[in-house]
């Protein structure tokens, strides 16, 4: 059995040290994995613009690389929800490749569904002194249902501190493509999530998606918000350094 | 088309953004009407399976629309009413103008109908001189002011007390305050006399009965009661989805309805209209008129990617929990119905270009499904009205360009590896510490509110050519580890597959232990 790293282009370019956190702590727990190399994205950006061809065209490079696959692991419960929810339907027409595509969906995990649920792992005998709060992502949260592993998951790091995001479940504003064709409203809404982030007064905000996150962030950035923003596998494998776990 | 409509979403959401007064109001509507459901919903319990019921008896009616409709109109005829069917709008205001001519009618009242706005009926009645007078309050409001309702349910969601006093008080309001006894008591004022003198009363429809052809309206301020038992003629203008086989349905309906627009157990009014007044009644109109309008809504039916569009029984959950409608309002979708509803509803309702770029006003957060009553997947239905615009050939050559080369790259993981290769070299003169912050070219949308994360220089498939043999023997000693703990090799995650759903209780893995 094996774990096939399904690292998404977001975190493959931009955001590396979250594919290689999550890497490090699956290995911390025994997990053996491969990064097949013919992945790139999921095709969304595409997908949800309209663009259904284009977005077959990179999907199915997906579908090659983790035709062998036992368990795909993503740190992304967006382009997870991608191959969950639109997978079948955009290879519908084609019966072998709409098998391979109810095949993935079967076996690909966002990061902490896989942990809780596949591992049965809540505790990474993580430890972080800070003051934090969890943005849950709309594709992870509602569309996936990746509801409670990442708090289950926060709840059990040392020292932790974990404030509720007043208006947790609002969309940051990124929508992929949309944060750049419609950027004003985007920019309004992720003010309204950055004025919620700032009343938690915590240090660091945590999250499942690098979209959202590099949103966020980016708008915090811009602004001059001293908030750090981390993927959930960067804040717990930093717990795990911190709580001595991991060298 | 209505005047004004050559502006873009974007151009009229960024007018509306500029608007503090408009949005400090729809968020704080919004807001209380999304919590007053979720209470409702809660309280009511198993509000899921409520929902599938809901959905289950909406796709059935709608699957079934023809046999449905006919059954109704049948009904209605038997019961003395005039049943009308209106291929499109220019028809529906024309029977409805007939009506009013044939009565010679001065004086007309309205109760809240979202279809009489899609037909823009006002302005054809007044048109014939006749003194059209919105009587729920909300529509009164925008009616004073010359605008459009900005929310199906709560057409003046866009006004603060202030702005209302003062709108009354151009009305003949004198030393109005802001209370809602002294607003509301001066409409109602205003409104007693006029539903006094009405000729006709108009009114929409929530939902038609089929078994026995009855309107039923929701309303909540008892102006609907006024509007179907003062005027001697009452006209109904309805969508042709608008019906339920039976009233088993509409119980199901009336606990779905209220709670999810706006938190009621109940609507506070519920008048079932079945014919005109008979020899034994008191009250009700003589003659009654039922306007079954189509306007493009058939050309939904038996279309996989958009029947589920007429399931939609206009409640106006979807636009309370839209964080787009809570920006920039009902008035930016340029349409009479707004919100996620509006940007799927107006586009298939009105096929030409005007309205082709309303399924972009919206980050894909499914929230409206998540909230929708009678679960319409409007997120994924906003997806397959863009790829109709692709279809088309209704998107820009730039966007269209900009995909052909995002598939060239990414859907050859060799051309992916040299082309972010090129871009990780080309970005260095726009990077700072990492960001970049340059609102050059087409990273202005980004980049002039937010700073970028530049390309890293070690992208993760550089790093796990170092790094998978490192992780392989972390993994390795992790496993040993284990086995010497447990005293049996665990490393079969094939055993972890069948308890997807529930967390495994072995080995000093399993969290729970540890506690």
């Amino acid at each position: 059995m094996k774990v096939s790293l399904f690292i998404t282009c977001l975190v493959d370019n931009f955001f590396p040290d979250v594919g290689e956190a999550m890497a490090r702590i699956l290995a911390a727990h025994g997990v053996e994995m491969e990064f097949p190399e013919g992945q790139t994205c999921c095709g969304q950006p595409a997908f949800n613009s309209g663009y259904r061809d284009e977005a077959r065209a990179v999907a199915k490079t997906l579908l090659d690389a983790f035709l062998d696959a036992d368990y795909v692991v993503s740190p992304s419960g967006s382009c997870t929800g991608m191959i969950h929810h639109y997978y079948p339907e955009l290879f519908a027409d084609d019966p072998a490749l709409a098998w391979r595509a109810q095949e993935l969906a079967k076996k690909t995990y966002e990061f902490s569904q896989f942990l809780v649920n596949v591992l049965g792992v809540e505790d990474l005998g993580a430890q972080f002194p800070y003051r934090v709060t969890y943005h849950p992502s709309c594709h992870g949260s509602r569309l996936l249902g990746v509801r409670d592993e990442p708090l289950r998951l926060l709840r059990r790091v040392r020292d932790l501190e974990l404030v509720d995001l007043p208006g947790a479940s609002d969309c940051c504003g990124f929508g992929g493509t949309f944060a750049v064709k419609m950027h004003e409203v985007s920019t309004a809404m992720v003010d309204e999530k950055v004025e919620h982030v700032l009343e938690t007064q915590a240090e660091v905000l945590v999250g499942t998606d690098m979209g959202c996150l590099m949103n966020i962030g980016g708008r915090m950035r811009h602004e001059g918000k001293p908030v750090r923003v981390l993927h959930l596998a960067q804040l717990l494998y930093e717990g795990m350094r911190i709580g001595k776990v991991v060298v | 088309m209505e005047a004004g409509h050559r502006t873009t979403v974007m151009e009229r959401a960024h007018q509306a953004l500029q608007d503090e007064f408009l949005r400090k109001a729809v968020r704080f509507t919004t807001a209380r009407l999304k919590n007053n459901k979720l209470r409702a919903a809660d309280e009511l319990g198993r509000w899921e399976d409520w929902r599938e019921q809901g959905r289950r008896i909406r796709a059935h009616t709608v699957a079934h629309l023809d046999y449905y409709l006919k059954q109704f109109a049948d009904n209605v005829r038997a019961r003395g009413g005039h049943v009308h069917f209106a291929a499109d709008a220019a028809e529906a205001s024309e029977v409805v103008t007939r009506i009013v001519r044939e009565k010679q009618a001065r004086r007309i009242v309205k109760s809240k109908s979202m279809v009489s706005e899609e037909v823009h009926i006002n302005r054809h009645l007044e048109a014939l001189g006749a003194e059209v007078v919105e009587t729920d309050l909300g529509e009164y409001i925008i009616q004073l002011a010359g605008e459009a309702p900005s929310h199906i349910i709560a057409p003046a969601i866009h006004k603060n007390r202030e702005q209302i006093r003062d709108l009354f008080t151009k009305a003949g309001g004198e030393n109005l305050g802001t209370d809602t006894p002294s607003l509301a008591g001066f409409a109602r004022r205003q409104l007693r006399e006029k539903f006094l003198q009405a000729d006709v009363g108009i009114t929409g429809c929530n939902f038609g009965i089929a078994e026995s052809g009855t309107v039923v309206l929701f309303t909540n301020e008892g102006n609907g009661r006024m509007v179907t038992t003062l005027p001697p003629v009452h006209i109904v203008m309805m969508g042709m989805e608008r019906l339920l086989p039976t009233f088993a349905d509409l119980e199901v309906m009336a606990n779905l309805l209220p709670r999810a627009g706006t938190g009621q157990k109940l609507t506070a009014y519920m008048s079932m209209i079945t014919g005109p007044r008979r020899p034994d009644e008191l009250d009700g109109p003589e003659e009654l008129h039922v306007v079954i309008l189509d306007n493009n809504r058939s050309s939904q039916l038996g279309d996989p990617d958009f029947q589920e569009v007429l399931h939609c029984i206009r409640c106006g959950a979807c636009l309370n929990v839209c964080p787009v409608y809570r920006q920039i309002g009902g008035h930016a979708y340029g349409s009479v119905y707004s919100g996620p509803i509006g940007a799927v509803l107006t586009p298939l309702l009105n096929q030409g270009p005007e309205y082709a770029d309303l399924p972009y006003a919206s980050s894909l957060c499914g929230a409206c499904y998540e909230a929708c009553p009678v679960k319409i997947p409007l997120h994924d239905m906003l997806v397959r009205l863009r790829q109709r615009n692709v279809r088309e050939g209704r998107v820009k050559s730039a966007e269209r360009m900009a995909f052909r080369g995002f598939r060239q790259v990414f859907a050859s993981p060799g051309r992916y590896r040299f082309v972010l290769r090129v871009a990780r070299t080309a970005q260095r003169p726009l990077v700072r510490q990492g960001y970049i912050e340059s609102t050059f070219g087409p990273l202005f949308g980004w980049t002039h509110s937010r700073h970028a994360p530049a390309l890293d220089p070690a992208p993760f498939r550089d790093r796990w050519k170092r790094l998978s043999s490192e992780l392989a023997e972390r993994a390795a000693e992790a496993r040993s580890e284990r086995t010497a703990v447990t005293g049996r090799p665990d490393d079969d995650l094939h055993q972890g597959r069948a308890s997807n759903d529930a967390p495994r209780q072995d080995g000093v893995k399993g969290g729970d232990e540890r506690e």
